[in-house]
């Protein structure tokens, strides 16, 4: 599928039930969680993996201490800017990191998010928890932050269907 | 605003007996009677969630035929899994992106143990 030959990408789950303020994601990646804790927490790596990659990645603060700030911008080719800024309220290595997370696009719309790290021998189980204000913010910060285009398959609608089966 | 009806096709979305509707829709048109077959519903019972269904724009019934088919409405379907989808993209190639750069730390530390040694 890849040039990446033999290595398989990792998969996400996601569950994002509909009338709830929460998103749940689980990955498993092929590392240790000391080094997936690193790439969470030392600036340069982290700039090289958070968000798609059609944006550079502009890291204006990144402290990645209990109680420390990080801001982080991505830039899309035409100059536009997407700014998003927290405290990092929680950092236990190499377990766990808790964050608020704000869009700087819809001001005052705080999320936290959790990200646990779990070792599965030399592989990591990824889970990452966002709990937002409100059913609404959470629908909108998607929609508005992370816009990209549309492509029309019906198997989205499965997917969709899919990811909601969870909700019972 | 641009959410409003996103909220309204997610409430919509959330129940399981809809959800299945639509699937059933997602193969094809049918009929009250053949939707309510499946689920063990009274006509009222089934009409009930074709009415959430259909506000929320959903879906749309057929006025012309005597037997007025429900078929599957795909425009605020697409706009909700297009919220899902944009959500998905972002952390599936960041999810990518960083198992491309645990490997290079893997890598690097290889080399540094091999060097060390």
């Amino acid at each position: 599928m890849t040039e990446k030959g033999a290595r398989t990408m990792p998969k996400t789950e996601y569950v994002i039930e509909p009338g709830k303020q929460e998103i749940i994601s689980t990955t498993i990646l092929d590392a240790p969680r000391e080094l997936v804790f690193k790439a969470y927490t030392d600036p340069k790596l982290f700039a090289q993996w958070w968000g798609p990659r059609r944006y550079e990645v502009k890291i204006d603060k990144f402290d990645s201490r209990r109680g420390g700030e990080w801001r982080v911008v991505h830039r899309g080719a035409d100059g536009s800017e997407f700014a998003f800024r927290g405290v990092n309220h929680d950092v236990v290595a190499p377990e766990r990191i808790c964050a608020t997370f704000e869009y700087e696009g819809a001001p005052g719309h705080v999320a936290l998010q959790t990200a646990t790290f779990e070792p599965l021998g030399n592989k990591t189980r990824l889970v990452a928890h966002q709990v937002f204000q409100s059913v609404m913010d959470r629908d909108g910060m998607v929609a508005s932050g992370m816009q990209e285009g549309a492509d029309e398959s019906m198997d989205r609608l499965a997917e969709l269907l899919e990811t909601m089966k969870s909700g019972k | 605003m641009a959410t409003d009806h996103l909220s309204v096709t997610f409430a919509a979305l959330a129940d399981p007996t809809r959800r299945a509707i639509l699937a059933r829709l997602a193969q094809g048109e049918a009929s009250v009677t053949e939707l309510a077959k499946p689920f063990d519903l009274s006509l009222p019972g089934v009409s009930k969630h074709l009415k959430v269904l259909q506000r929320a724009g959903l879906i749309r019934q057929s006025r012309n035929a005597q037997w007025r088919p429900c078929r599957l409405d795909g425009t605020r379907l697409k706009d909700a899994a297009d919220w899902v989808g944009d959500y998905r993209r972002f952390w599936d190639e960041s999810f990518e992106r960083l198992d491309d750069v645990l490997q290079d730390l893997i890598q690097e530390e290889k080399k540094n143990d091999r060097e060390g040694s």
